[in-house]
């Protein structure tokens, strides 16, 4: 009786796991080093960065830009709909929203954080070694390095966290704490704290997309665990690169530009 | 005290290192007759695409100059003399943990192990990373102005942001190059092989440049930025970078959006990757020049450089510009 209800529990157990792991059957192709092979440039295409959550169209944060960088409406990606806030921590949220041009990190130019770099609206390359996988993004040049082997403890806290990864058959499991908790989720408002723990998985679903599945664990800020589900789009163009936005230079005006001295004519737009 | 003693063992390393590789002969960095890749002894291993390794962490923390001193002819230092330039500038780097000395009141490197004398050094005996022109010093410019890169107008830096050093804004610092060249401090770089690609990741400021190992059509010339575009290739255990397509924003001793860089790269042994680069930009020098910067093992992990982040400095100096500004009016009143 025993041994039969731990089989029926080991099958459910395998069938759950297979259904989040590999959305799809497919296998893909093999990297020289016989992993999967997720090299390449990619990016998502959703309103994520936006915010996670579903939402509508809406104006733009300034009126001045009229149409042209207005919100566009998106069913969200968060996995049951809504973020598991603490009450304190949804006040919060809409506090952030209501400030989000002073407050929010993308606006001047800070490292995105994570899961965020991965769904902003530009292209980053994964490049697979043996020892480490990178992930470099266009977007302020922001680089993670997931360690494969000699996994440690993070060091000290970082914008991009600590990145331990792992190979789960078709799938890159990637551990990552050590966040310093400045980073958020979107434009939106939505935030976490330093004691955030991301497990991301990237799997392939077929040779030009990715399934990105990211679970958020943050006790101080969520009543509990939450996922987020996306595809990734490889960018197929032929030749192409990430190219430089080294946008510190695009944010000095609105950080520094009231310290300029009298009369100092500003540098043409 | 503590530190005098970390010092003195640092040294003690650099010259054991030192005396040890050259009795073992070991001194071919520095070496005039070995063109990169000629070194028959030492065959890199490789990544599992077949690439010549060159993964790993690595230093091109030195105290040799880019130019010779005017008052050296040799193209070597013997290794006493070489030892004694050391000791010297560690002597130097020391001094400013002095309380009292100006090092130790702004901005002292020693203090967080981020000075030469506490990293790993790329030892090497020339007195000057370039080799040619023969003399070990840039060529004669175009316009016939020193062979020098132009300094920034000092008087007017502190008017606005945008007027300040790229690096103090941390928009980009010397380390990335192309070249790669000595930062200063955290002249540290991480190098990983991937299917197609060669990724150099600067420390200052976690500047990953990827580099395509295939042939494609020229890069467009309107697309321009800080570090240029560059595209790679392997001939036998070399690997060649070619770089252009620079912004202009960020001339490298003088030399602007026209220069082209060509870069190599050869590991000669499990420790050491011979690193050269030519600059060629014929708006400014009369010819090319080529220098050799070998970078050295270091240990990892490369941490997260954010930089622009918490960059309280460039806030701080302005507002400080703008409060002397005001003081001085109101002297003038009074």
């Amino acid at each position: 009786m025993q041994t039969r209800f731990v089989a029926v529990a080991i099958i459910l157990a395998f069938a759950t796991v297979s259904a989040a792991q590999t959305p799809e059957t497919y296998t893909a192709a093999r990297a020289p080093d016989g992993m999967p092979d997720l090299n390449g440039i990619w990016q998502a295409i959703n309103t994520a960065n936006w915010n996670v959550e579903a939402h509508s169209a809406a104006p733009g944060p300034m009126f001045e830009l009229g149409a042209a960088y207005a919100v566009p409406g998106g069913f969200g990606v968060v996995d049951g709909g809504t973020i598991p806030y603490q009450p304190w921590a949804l006040e919060q949220r809409d506090e952030n929203f209501e400030n989000r041009m002073a407050l929010d990190p993308e606006v001047k130019c800070y490292l995105p954080g994570v899961p965020r770099a991965t769904y902003q609206p530009f292209p980053f390359q994964i490049l697979q070694s043996q020892q480490h996988v990178m992930i470099v993004h266009e977007f302020a040049g922001a680089v993670r390095t997931i360690y494969m082997e000699d996994h440690v403890e993070f060091p000290a806290p970082s914008w991009m966290g600590w990145s331990n990864g792992t190979w789960e058959g078709e799938t890159l499991v990637v551990d990552t704490t050590g966040f310093n908790g400045n980073a958020w989720f979107d434009r939106a408002g939505n935030f976490f704290s330093d004691t955030l723990h991301v497990v991301e998985r990237f799997t392939a679903r077929s040779p030009e997309t990715l399934t990105y599945e990211v679970t958020i664990e943050d006790p101080a800020v969520f009543t509990r665990p939450w996922t987020m589900t996306m595809p990734l789009y490889r960018r197929a163009e032929q030749n192409l690169q990430l190219t430089e936005f080294r946008c510190v230079e695009y944010s000095e005006e609105l950080l520094y530009g009231d310290l300029r001295k009298p009369g100092t004519p500003a540098p043409p737009r | 005290m503590r530190k005098r003693f970390l010092l003195s063992i640092t040294i003690s390393i650099g010259f054991v290192v030192c005396a040890s590789m050259a009795e073992a002969g070991q001194l071919r960095l520095v070496q005039p007759d070995l063109p990169p890749g000629a070194d028959a002894s030492y065959v890199a291993p490789r990544t599992p695409d077949g690439q010549p390794d060159l993964q790993g962490f690595w230093t091109n923390a030195t105290y040799t100059p880019l130019q010779r001193s005017e008052d050296v002819s040799a193209e070597f230092y013997t290794p006493e003399e070489y030892f004694e330039m050391l000791s010297g500038r560690v002597d130097r780097e020391e001094a400013q943990t002095v309380p009292g000395t100006t090092g130790d009141v702004h901005y002292d490197f020693t203090q967080f192990g981020l000075d030469n004398s506490q990293s790993t050094l790329s030892l090497n005996l020339r007195t000057s990373l370039i080799v040619d022109p023969p003399n070990g010093r840039l060529p004669d410019r175009v316009d016939g102005q020193g062979g020098g890169g132009r300094g920034r107008n000092r008087e007017t830096q502190y008017d606005q942001v945008q007027n300040m050093p790229i690096g103090s804004r941390c928009i980009i610092m010397g380390g990335a190059g192309p070249p790669l060249m000595d930062a200063g401090y955290n002249s540290n770089y991480q190098i990983v092989q991937s299917p197609g690609y060669v990724t150099i990741l600067t420390e200052m400021i976690h500047d990953a440049r990827i580099i395509p190992l295939s042939d494609g059509p020229a890069a467009p010339e309107e697309l321009r930025q800080w570090v240029g575009l560059s595209r790679g290739h392997w001939e036998g255990e070399t690997l060649i970078v070619e770089t252009s397509n620079f912004n202009g924003g960020r001339p490298f001793q003088g030399a602007g959006e026209n220069r082209h860089v060509t870069e190599t790269f050869t590991r000669l042994s499990d420790d050491h990757i011979d690193y050269r680069f030519t600059v060629e930009d014929e708006t400014v020098w009369n010819r090319n020049w080529t220098a050799s910067a070998p970078l050295a093992r270091t240990v990892g992990p490369i941490f997260e450089f954010a930089c622009h982040e918490t960059n309280y400095g460039i806030a701080n100096i302005l507002s400080g510009a703008r409060q002397e500004e005001r003081e001085a009016a109101e002297a003038e009143q009074n």
